[in-house]
């Protein structure tokens, strides 16, 4: 467990302080995975180098476990550091190494000498990071992608209990980002490691995060479990995250059906009542109709959701109401 | 042999002139040597303690900015003169390879050193704080990460270093260190022989040229990782 205990921290320009986190308490629990984001300069990259203390902060204790990181002395926390891997949006691999050598890099630095345990180790990080045939390029010779999953084996290397990402997929296409998140997630899922990632991609939290907090300005103004906050946003910054992880016409939803008859609904559906046929039979049963105006159904990290923006009319719109949310839908009234 | 001594006929010691190259390439060899050994750690030093690096100490970095400054704006032919009994004190002569090496290296480690700083700026902050992350000593930055990233850029600084060396140690005939600029000064300049000015000037260039290949080279080669 990652705890923050009246975290904060402050930059000192030119003799004067300037907040970079405002005072904030925050757990991560072993085993999860934690999404922060936040537009640039929101405090999100000092807040994850609060955790491996490469940003001391201005007060407040950090613990890992049962150690108090925040009160550890030089030698000690070099140590407490080999158990936190760590990976970049540039990557920050050694130019002048090979894959294998950068893989290798933190053992060496541990401490580890003998050639053979070395060499076993890399192959076995490699082969999981799929980059067998790559040992002995150098970075320069790497596509981003690669250099990512160099960076995921070396991070790693030392069997830590904690991966911290730095915007990891920022600077990557698409598709890479996809590949490098499945990875992730295998990571987690199979090496019971706890992640926290930082982003500014909704879509990144939604892939592979079970918690997240909403960062804005040093402050942290929303935080919950990844489905709560990505179906029903309440702070307008995590409104505008939300809203750029849709397609466009879901985004602009309401605007042009403020004249549709009947009530404007949004459906949320999580889990099971995805893959049941609900809204069909409540409105057998209640006689109501509905015109589906913009609908989507995806997955947050294994949770299949779906929403649908629907305009009811009928006597018995309120019966039907009850009706959906006893079938376990939730339900926002947009536009009456 | 005739081509040879209608070409240039005032020099009749072929043999001084080889022994004056051998010369040279000592002073070279040994004060480039002792230029890197010096040079180096001093350059890490600057770099360590410069302004918002790994261990700032405004006052070392400016104290060794300062001396590093002082003896590069002192001319060499000034400094070698200045440093005499300090060359006396340290080899026990003034004269020959060994009083020029002293002066030699005095005034070409602070230039090294300042090539060494720029070169060590030049690697990328991230590389340097992924390192910190895995828990990486100041020592283990240095020796792992800081001189292996920026060895291209260190074998650019030996190069240009060297050959500011050869045109030290020409200088260094004029006080009596022997080499190939003992003998353009005494025979090409004070007795009039221009031929010997000539080979001997041509010998340089050679040997300049020589430097710059070798060490583009290895710099070119270090590059591409």
């Amino acid at each position: 467990m990652i705890r923050f205990v009246d975290v904060h921290k402050s930059y000192r320009v030119d003799g004067r302080d300037i907040p970079a986190l405002q005072p904030f308490n925050l757990d991560i629990a072993d085993g999860e995975v934690y999404g922060i984001i936040g537009l640039s300069g929101a405090g999100k990259s000092t807040l994850i180098r609060l955790i491996n203390l490469l940003e001391h902060p201005s007060g407040g204790h950090i613990f890992i476990g049962d150690v108090e990181m925040t009160a550890l002395a030089e030698p000690a926390l070099r140590a407490q550091r080999r158990k936190i891997g760590m990976i970049f949006q540039h990557f920050n691999l050694l130019a002048s190494q090979t894959v294998a050598d950068n893989v290798a890099f933190p053992l060496r630095l541990a401490g580890e000498h003998d050639a053979g345990v070395i060499r076993g180790r890399v192959d076995e990080l490699l082969a999981r990071v799929g980059l067998t045939a790559h040992a002995d390029k150098y970075p320069s010779q790497l596509s981003g992608g690669q250099k990512q999953r160099v960076g995921i084996a070396r991070a790693l290397a030392n069997r830590p209990t904690i991966l911290l990402c730095d915007e990891a997929t920022s600077a990557l296409d698409p598709q890479t980002t996809a590949s490098v998140l499945d990875l992730l997630a295998e990571i987690n899922r199979e090496l019971k490691l706890t992640i926290v990632l930082i982003t500014h991609e909704m879509d990144v939290v939604r892939r592979v995060c079970d918690r997240v907090a909403v960062l804005d300005a040093g402050v942290i103004v929303e935080r919950g479990a990844v489905a709560d906050v990505f179906l029903h946003p309440q702070h307008p910054t995590t409104r505008r995250f939300v809203t750029e992880a849709l397609p466009e016409e879901a985004a602009s939803e309401l605007a042009p059906f403020a004249r549709v008859p009947g009530r404007i609904l949004r459906l949320s559906f999580r889990g099971n009542t995805t893959l049941t046929p609900a809204l069909g039979r409540v409105a057998r049963e209640t006689g109501i109709d509905f015109n589906i105006l913009a609908g989507r159904i995806d997955r947050i990290k294994d949770l299949p959701y779906g929403q649908l923006t629907l305009a009811m009319q009928g006597e018995h719109v309120d019966a039907a109401l009850v009706a959906l949310r006893e079938a376990g839908i939730e339900i926002e009234e947009l536009h009456r | 042999m005739n081509l040879l001594q209608k070409l240039f006929p005032n020099i009749d010691d072929w043999g001084e002139l080889g022994h004056a190259c051998v010369d040279t390439l000592l002073m070279l060899g040994g004060s480039l040597l002792l230029t890197v050994l010096i040079g180096l750690p001093l350059g890490v030093l600057l770099y360590l303690t410069g302004n918002g690096q790994l261990r700032p100490m405004p006052k070392l970095y400016a104290a060794t900015s300062l001396l590093v400054n002082v003896l590069r704006s002192v001319p060499f032919i000034i400094l070698m003169i200045v440093l005499m009994p300090v060359t006396y004190f340290l080899v026990g002569t003034k004269l020959g390879i060994r009083g020029a090496i002293p002066p030699l290296v005095i005034g070409a480690a602070p230039f090294f050193a300042r090539l060494v700083e720029t070169a060590l700026r030049e690697v990328q902050q991230g590389v340097i704080e992924a390192s910190q992350a895995m828990g990486a000593s100041l020592w283990q930055i240095v020796r792992h990460v800081l001189l292996p990233e920026a060895r291209s850029g260190i074998f650019a600084g030996v190069t240009v270093t060297a050959i500011a060396l050869v045109g030290y140690t020409a200088m260094g005939g004029a006080i009596g260190s022997g080499g190939l600029g003992d003998l353009a000064y005494r025979y090409g300049y004070l007795s009039y022989k221009s031929d010997y000015m000539l080979v001997t000037v041509a010998l340089l260039i050679v040997l300049v040229q020589m430097l710059q290949m070798i060490g583009d080279r290895i710099v070119t080669r270090y590059k591409q990782r």
